[in-house]
């Protein structure tokens, strides 16, 4: 280790000011930082002492709680691809590692396009290069169809990154989640790749070890299948896995259904929630009240069920099962910079998303999942929710002195 | 009266002073300094020169504003140096107390001596005029206070909750001065003196005081953080604040008697192989307290840091440095500016002290030996609620906090900024992961509101 930091120490001067590579400061800087916690010390007056955590560890726990989630999605994918090509055994290896291979094209370009964009404006402000990207990165690919072409994520990431994020002046005063923005910007702009029976499930035989799916394979998730349902029973007797084989309530905890890449496996969401908790960077507060929202807009649902929605039939306990709600719930509402962020106002928060979600979902068939588009207006409200709460603050104080005025006179 | 206070945190730090009962030892340097930027809120004028000599309770500078606002000298001695900085600013007044005096007052010091008094009471004059009221602070804008106005209510604190402060003890003897003392002050408020302890045993009861049982963690020993627990300050009212060894000299001072400035001192840290109580005055050379052969064997090739106060509020002075406001603490730590942390952000050792259940540390019940390293760069506000749960009033800090660096006047208003001092954030400070400096953007918008309201 004494190598590497005497290496980076001989390259110094290069990145610094007058140096040949200047132009590359923020890199070398980022590499740096990265590498070796920074000798900075405290000021003279001030703190002395500060505590151990900071952004990177905080951004690298929420990717570790990430990870359950893109794993299993690795394994899912080659699953779902193994079963479309009408398979009967699953060799868990080839599955994975046709699951990675498919993912792995996404996660590079949105890291290359998202931390370029990331490395050109800190250099250009002269600011240190932030970490808040590698988390956008991964979740961006995770929460795609497989098959989004790259081109459309690369658009996608660099429209999110530039115009939800740079312009408002980078990590911590953005105003909507990048991640979602970047999704919304797919969904909206090339419909046709981003939603219905022909994308969530990978077709691409990626070299001749993995088993063809026939063409014009299609098949739909299964809150896909609810929309356009008009059967009279719920729930799980109509939904259908890619190998037209019907999906009970385990596989759907489990994850081994169709869906974006990252979100299908309500368990590996629940040991990302975990992580997310005991650490205590992924606030409870708001975890709960999207659960508890999302519950009792759909127990409400059912209650005033009709056949001309079919989404209101579906037991109110399965909307966490299906689709990204729980995913958005526990690794994207819980974006501290875009949610509540005061206690009071993150119940309230996080309860309109888990009720605007399942209206979304069970009253719009137009909009088979309504998670993305209930967190980015959560994102777009959070700020009044937020100044609502501290105006009780402020009346308070108010009254205090109206109270002592009173008594004076 | 009890209050209890549920939010802040005792930090686990390696240093403290062993509580063997032992008395307090009696340390004198010959340099004695006195640093008019402890004196926050008052322009300072010196009244003496180098060479003349002075006693103890000579003044050595007094408040341009208001010239019954003196700072005294705490011994007898010469004034060595007056020593300046950019654009002749004092950044402090030096007293020899082994010199022979070769000159005079200046003609200045005739001249402040014949000042108008501009006090609400006789007791304020004599505070000021002693030069004890510069050891006080008022809310709002923790400054010292102004004596023209009368204060709401006077707090007091028998005890320093902060991290490795000296256990503060009151016995039987000191009662007669803390009575004469509450008495005194009683005449200078229009309200109460209230006085903060741990337990009746720490300090005992004072007639015609308040006496307030403090319970739960650090900011519980901070005045501000009691006044805001206790009756909280609101827009243009004023109270003051100051420690039960301020009191104990207004008590001298109001029996007539000589003010004593020697106090015990708190000598600590993690960096030092005996840390003790001394006895000492305001101004006492950082060296004579903290001695070369106290420091630990495996510490002394190291960077250190010598801080004047405690390890959240404190100020960095070098050894060569002298003992500032408020006079109850030394502490050395190591500085780790010569150590090297590979991908420090994905260690898992148990020596990271932390709040976050992320470190090890956190589970842990052992004492850490912290550097004075950031670990990490400045960000934006990224997480939220750190601040809210470590800091036991009822503002909104975050949202405070924004609304000064954005200056908002009419904001800081109304979140609360007449309640709170820098230090109140110093918790929030040491846990932010984005590592902003609070105390000092604290202090920015106190001297923001300041300016713009007088």
């Amino acid at each position: 280790m004494k190598a590497l930091r005497k290496a980076l120490d001989r390259v110094k001067p290069h990145f610094e000011d007058g140096g040949k590579l200047h132009a590359f400061h923020s890199v070398y800087d980022g590499i740096e930082t990265f590498l070796y916690t920074p000798r900075t010390v405290a000021a003279m007056d001030g703190v002395h002492v500060h505590d151990a955590i900071d952004s990177k560890r905080t951004m690298i726990i929420v990717v570790l709680a990430l990870l359950p989630c893109f794993l299993f999605g690795c394994y899912n994918c080659g699953y779902q691809h193994w079963l479309a090509a009408g398979e009967t055994t699953f060799p868990f290896f080839s599955l994975f590692f046709y699951g990675l291979l498919s993912i792995l094209p996404m996660v590079v370009v949105t890291y290359v396009v998202g931390l370029g964009i990331e490395f050109i404006v800190a250099q250009w402000r002269r600011e240190e290069i932030q970490e808040g990207f590698l988390v956008t990165g991964l979740i961006l690919p995770m929460i795609c169809p497989i098959d989004t072409p790259l081109w459309m994520v690369a658009v996608a990431t660099a429209f999110a990154v530039v115009f939800a994020k740079e312009v408002f002046g980078g990590t911590g005063y953005n105003i909507v989640n990048i991640a979602l923005t970047a999704r919304a910007f797919l969904f909206f702009a090339y419909p046709s790749k981003m939603s219905g029976d022909k994308a969530f499930i990978a077709t691409d035989p990626i070299g001749t070890w993995a088993p063809a799916v026939p063409d014009g394979f299609t098949c739909a998730t299964p809150l896909g299948e609810v929309a356009t349902s008009t059967s009279a029973s719920y729930p799980f007797d109509v939904f259908h896995g890619a190998g037209g084989q019907a999906i009970d309530a385990w596989q759907a905890f489990v994850g081994l259904i169709p869906g974006s890449f990252g979100e299908t496996s309500t368990l590996c969401i629940l040991i990302g929630a975990a992580i997310l908790l005991f650490t205590r960077i992924g606030d409870w507060r708001i975890m709960l009240s999207v659960v508890a929202g999302a519950l009792a807009m759909g127990a409400l649902s059912n209650a005033l069920a009709t056949p001309a929605y079919p989404g209101t039939m579906v037991p109110f306990y399965d909307q966490l099962l299906l689709g990204g709600l729980l995913f958005g719930a526990v690794f994207m509402a819980t974006d501290p910079v875009t949610a509540c962020r005061t206690n009071t106002g993150k119940y309230i928060y996080g309860a309109f998303i888990g009720i605007v979600a399942v209206i979304i979902r069970n009253y719009n068939t137009g909009y088979p999942e309504g998670a993305m588009l209930a967190i980015l207006l959560a994102n777009v409200l959070a700020p009044l929710i937020d100044w609502c709460v501290v105006q009780a603050n402020v009346s308070r104080r108010m009254r205090r002195l109206v109270a002592i005025e009173k008594k004076e006179d | 009266m009890e209050i209890r206070i549920r939010k802040g945190a005792d930090l686990p730090v390696a240093g403290a002073v062993a509580d063997s009962g032992d008395a307090p030892v009696k340390v004198a340097s010959r340099f004695v300094a006195l640093v008019p930027d402890d004196f926050e809120g008052l322009t300072l004028k010196v009244d003496v020169q180098a060479g003349q000599a002075v006693k103890a309770g000579t003044p050595l500078m007094h408040c341009k504003a208001n010239a019954s606002v003196k700072v005294v000298s705490p011994v007898d001695g010469v004034v060595a140096e007056v020593v300046r900085g950019e654009r002749r600013k004092v950044l402090r007044v030096v007293i020899d107390t082994e010199g022979t005096a070769t000159a005079d007052a200046p003609a200045t010091a005739a001249a402040a001596a014949v000042e108008t008094p501009q006090a609400a009471t006789p007791e304020a004059l004599k505070l000021a005029q002693s030069g004890l009221l510069v050891m006080v602070r008022q809310l709002p804008y923790d400054i010292v206070p102004d004596p023209s106005v009368m204060p709401r209510d006077i707090f007091v604190t028998a005890f320093d909750s902060a991290p490795l402060a000296g256990a503060w003890k009151f016995g039987p003897d000191d009662k007669a001065r803390f009575d004469a003392a509450v008495d005194f002050l009683g005449k200078a408020t229009h309200g109460k003196v209230y006085i903060s302890r741990r337990d009746a045993v720490q300090m005992p009861d004072i007639a015609g005081a308040e006496m307030v049982d403090v319970r739960g963690p650090h900011p519980a020993g901070l005045p501000s953080v009691q006044v805001a627990n206790i009756k909280p300050v609101n827009k243009g009212e004023t109270v003051w604040m100051l420690d039960a060894y301020t009191l104990l000299k207004i008590g001298s001072l109001a029996q007539g008697k000589p003010v004593s400035w020697e106090q015990p001192v708190a000598v600590t840290g993690s960096c030092l192989r005996r840390p003790y109580i001394a006895q000492c005055v305001p101004g006492t050379a950082i060296g004579t307290l903290v001695k070369a052969d106290n420091i630990n064997e495996a510490d002394a090739a190291l960077h250190r840091r010598v801080i004047s106060g405690n390890i959240l509020t404190g100020h960095a002075v070098g050894e060569d440095g002298f003992l500032r406001y408020p006079y109850t603490q030394v502490t050395v730590i190591p500085e780790g500016d010569d150590s090297d942390e590979f991908m420090g952000w994905a260690s898992f050792s148990p020596k990271k002290m932390s709040m976050s259940p992320s470190f090890p540390g956190f589970f842990l019940k052992r004492l850490f030996k912290p550097d004075a390293r950031v670990r990490g760069g400045r960000r934006a506000m990224i997480m939220s609620g750190i601040y809210e749960n470590l800091i036991p009033m009822d503002i909104m800090p975050e949202f405070l906090i924004k609304a000064i660096r954005s200056g908002n006047i009419d904001d800081m208003e109304k979140l609360g900024i007449y309640e709170v001092t820098p230090a109140d954030f110093a918790l929030a400070e040491y846990a932010d992961s984005s590592k902003l400096p609070l105390q000092a953007i604290v202090r920015g918008g106190l001297d923001l509101m300041r300016k713009e309201t007088e």
